[in-house]
């Protein structure tokens, strides 16, 4: 079996913070694994501006935030990246297992850091009824449609919950000419930034509707239109106030998880700010659900620092 | 134009298990099926249960082909590389009454012929399910139920067929039936075919194509169930099928496991009107989340990832399986609710039977290939194995989704065994049906499926014609197909 110091899993903005952090604090053999063709994590999507306002005291976009990461890691000759490897195994001796094309390797570290970020909240999660037909994406689904390929999922779109990742992309359907017909907020006010509503929403005229949730689903093949109806303060329909709303498609942005299946798996639980195996660090939006990338990255080079620390003290 | 010897209409269990069994013979075979792919009918949205035969009445069609087909799944399994496994299943009593009628289930199905049943007492309960509700009292154990990936037991069933000379054609919708004096002669959306007999395997809509030949005594209702699947990470909540004591309608809402492993809760059991409404409802999972816990408390909101409905076609208490005299050489295989998909195999066999007698010849070919090669799942294999897969072949190691950890490799493989739509790979594959639901993996498994069937993204479908997944294509580097 292979032995290194560190691997960090998710080449992510917390990932690499946490690798350069270590390599800083004077580890010299790490080795950073990414399941995508390239580094830089869910921001590589995210091509609307707003970050590193804290970190750069600049306003930079996802893949700009995330570029300036990359260079760095790159720059690092101690750092190895291995990319399009997907870890699917670990044990709580911090031995890693990952598949890439071509090779499935099991790696002995010294220390791990879990970087591997968060998925989202599905239809599903929050038990939208209804049929189930095509044209019900994820937020994060329909941003990489649009950001990274190109596609147009939708023309006539109704977006579940005002988080800042749904208005952020009921500003980016407006761009591309689609229509937001509405967004439905369960909660009596948006989660979001208080700038993501002014330019997303009310520069757009879109209508928000808080206090309503999405009661059924129609369309056989394609969603159709949807019902909506108001809820009280525990979420209660309150008779008397359903209406319809013609669309094509549902996004669906109800809120992101922590994607920590291999620590679980591994039977490690998270206690506080690190894990009940020792060498086993968590960071980024896997260890929590962060607003802005830029604490993400500082919470994770405090974390790059802890696992050198633990390599020096073996 | 060709006559065919056999057209069966319907490619669902009920339809490829007899096109395979009819495979043996030298015969002309052509199975119909208006969906876009196969086992879009009832056949894909069930709880893929290999029943043991309890909860039937002794005397039922139904009754004895579960018996018979639970047997024959094995073998068939085996020879199609599929995984049968036989999980054992547990109806559990709360009470005193309950455990009566526990005792009466036990002597009906002893009857139909249910082997090794036993009454399980409350400490063998907690020994080996210690999941169940500490409340029950007994239970009625039978070993030999199991469980099937109930769609991959369909696409198995028709590569074999096809194997073996059977002639599938998708999106051929039948709409009218003739009957001549030697043929019937069925008009599809898909053009006309001829066939000297006739088998109508259309599950939900098998009293529209009886009609066709003015056959109209029954009528298939769609009696719906909802059921919900659980993460993965869920796996061992139960050890067995645990089932309560039958209502009058439904076995009641069980505790399933599935053969990819995520366990599941359902199914509901509400009679409907429309053979199309697949809606699941807060109504739904609330009785379901209620009847599961009664039988284990541990069962969390939290882990649901997934959720369908499946209509199960009902048409009074049993099975119509018959020849129509009247309309020679037509075959009904009507109603076929549950446990249609256990039966299987021995309505196969029967329908055979029922041909031969109304003068098909069933000549046996020289060579039948009983044997399909087994699919490479990387979920189900252990990592050595992968590892080996890898070095063979570079994409077993290029994950496309990472919640269910399916490859490339697969997805392709997918695609080459047929697949033409999102929800065909992921029937398949398992693909985009884990806990992401297909977030992360969407895009670039329709992106293979434009490659390999040289289709453009925006024709790529979710589950056939009408179902496109996006509206339109604005990148620069524009399709070139
Ligand atoms: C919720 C639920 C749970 C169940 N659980 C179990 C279980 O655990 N164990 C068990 O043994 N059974 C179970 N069943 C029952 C089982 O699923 C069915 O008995 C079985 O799938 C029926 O198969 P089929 O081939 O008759 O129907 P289908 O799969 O519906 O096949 C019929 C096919 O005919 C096609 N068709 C219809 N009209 C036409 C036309 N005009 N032209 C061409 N093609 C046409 C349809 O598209 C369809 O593909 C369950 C059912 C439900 C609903």
């Amino acid at each position: 079996m292979i032995k290194r110091d560190l691997v960090i899993v998710g080449g992510g903005p917390s990932g690499m913070a946490a690798a350069i952090s270590a390599h800083e604090n004077g580890v010299k053999d790490i080795l950073l694994i990414e399941r995508d063709q390239y580094l830089g994590g869910i921001l590589n999507q995210c091509v609307h501006t707003g970050f590193g306002i804290n970190y750069f005291k600049e306003i930079l976009t996802g893949p700009e935030y995330a570029g300036r990461f990359i260079e760095k890691v790159k720059s690092i000759p101690d750092i190895e990246v291995s990319l399009k490897s997907l870890a699917v195994r670990l044990t709580n001796d911090k031995t890693i297992t990952f598949l890439k094309p071509g090779k499935l390797e099991t790696i002995k570290a010294k220390a791990l850091v879990m970087a591997t970020g968060c998925r989202e909240k599905t239809r599903e999660m929050i038990h939208i009824p209804g049929t189930r037909p095509a044209g019900v994406f994820s937020a994060g689904l329909a941003q990489k449609l649009i950001n990274i390929e190109g596609l147009l999922p939708g023309r006539e779109v109704v977006i579940v919950g005002s988080g800042d990742i749904g208005l952020i992309m009921a500003r980016r359907f407006a761009l591309e000419g689609a229509k937001v017909k509405a967004i439905i907020e369960i909660q009596k006010e948006s989660r979001g930034l208080l700038r993501n509503m002014v330019q997303c929403v009310e520069d757009f005229d879109i209508p928000v509707y808080f206090n309503h949730k999405i009661s059924w689903i129609y369309g056989k093949d394609r969603v159709e239109k949807v019902s909506v109806v108001k809820v009280d303060n525990d979420f209660n329909e309150i008779p008397g106030t359903l209406f319809e709303i013609k669309c094509d498609t549902i996004l669906v942005s109800v809120g992101l998880i922590p994607e920590n299946e291999l620590i679980e798996m591994a039977g490690v639980s998270i206690e506080g700010d690190r894990t009940s195996a020792p060498g086993i660090f968590v960071c980024g939006n896997s260890f929590k659900i962060y607003d802005m990338v830029d604490s993400a990255t500082e919470d994770s080079m405090l974390t790059g620092k802890l696992a050198a620390e633990y390599i020096r003290n073996l | 134009m060709k006559l065919y010897d056999v057209a069966i209409i319907g490619a669902g269990v009920i339809g490829t298990s007899i096109a395979r069994e009819l495979s043996r013979y030298r015969l002309n075979i052509a199975l119909l099926e208006k969906e876009e792919e196969l086992a879009f009918g009832v056949s894909k949205s069930n709880s893929g249960i290999i029943h043991p035969g309890t909860q039937n009445p002794p005397d039922s069609l139904k009754g004895k082909l579960c018996v018979q087909g639970n047997f024959l799944i094995r073998k068939i399994s085996k020879e199609l590389g599929l995984d049968f496994k036989e999980a054992g299943e547990l109806i559990v009593s709360f009470n005193e009454g309950e455990t009566k009628e526990l005792l009466r289930l036990k002597e009906e199905a002893e009857i139909l012929g249910v082997p090794g049943l036993r009454i399980v007492d409350k400490a063998w309960l907690r020994q080996h399910e210690p999941n169940l509700n500490s409340e029950a009292v007994c239970g009625l154990y039978a070993p030999t139920a199991g469980i099937i990936s109930p769609y991959r037991l369909v696409y198995a069933l028709a590569e074999n067929a096809v194997r073996n000379g059977v002639e599938i054609y998708a999106e051929t919708k039948a709409v009218n039936i003739a009957r001549s004096d030697k043929y019937f002669e069925i008009d599809t959306s898909g053009g006309m075919y001829r066939a000297r007999y006739l088998i109508n395997a259309a599950g939900l809509f098998a009293d529209d194509i009886s009609g066709m030949l003015g056959i109209c005594d029954f009528k298939i209702k769609p009696r719906k169930g909802e059921e919900f699947i659980l993460d993965k990470k869920k796996e061992n909540l139960a050890k067995h099928l645990i089932f309560p004591l039958p209502s009058k309608t439904s076995k009641g809402v069980l505790i399933i496991k599935t053969a990819d492993g995520n366990p599941m809760i359902g199914p509901t059991a509400e009679e409907g009107e429309d053979k199309e409404d697949l809606s699941t409802s807060e109504a739904g999972l609330n009785k379901v989340l209620m009847s599961a816990r009664r039988l284990i408390p541990a069962v969390d909101e939290k882990d649901i990832i997934a959720y369908f409905a499946g209509l199960r076609p009902w048409s009074g208490n049993d099975f119509i399986i018959r020849h129509e005299t009247k309309t020679h050489g037509f075959i009904n295989v009507a109603g076929i609710q549950s446990p249609g998909l256990t039966a299987s195999p021995a309505i196969a066999l029967m329908v055979c039977n029922i041909l031969n007698k109304a003068g098909l010849g069933l000549k046996r070919k020289f060579i039948f290939r009983s044997h399909r090669k087994k699919t490479i799942h990387l979920f189900e294999i252990p990592l050595s194995k992968t590892k080996d897969l890898i070095k063979r072949d570079h994409s077993y190691g290029d994950i496309v989704c990472r919640c269910e950890m399916v490859s490339a490799k697969e997805i392709r493989d997918a695609i080459k065994a047929g697949a033409r739509t999102m929800d065909g790979i992921k029937f398949r594959t398992r693909s985009q049906a884990g806990r992401c639901h297909g977030s992360f993996c969407t895009t670039r498994i329709m992106k293979i499926l434009s490659e390999e069937t040289k289709t453009p993204l925006v024709e790529i479908t979710k589950r056939g014609k009408g179902s496109e997944i996006i509206k339109e294509n604005r990148s620069t580097e524009r399709e070139r197909v």
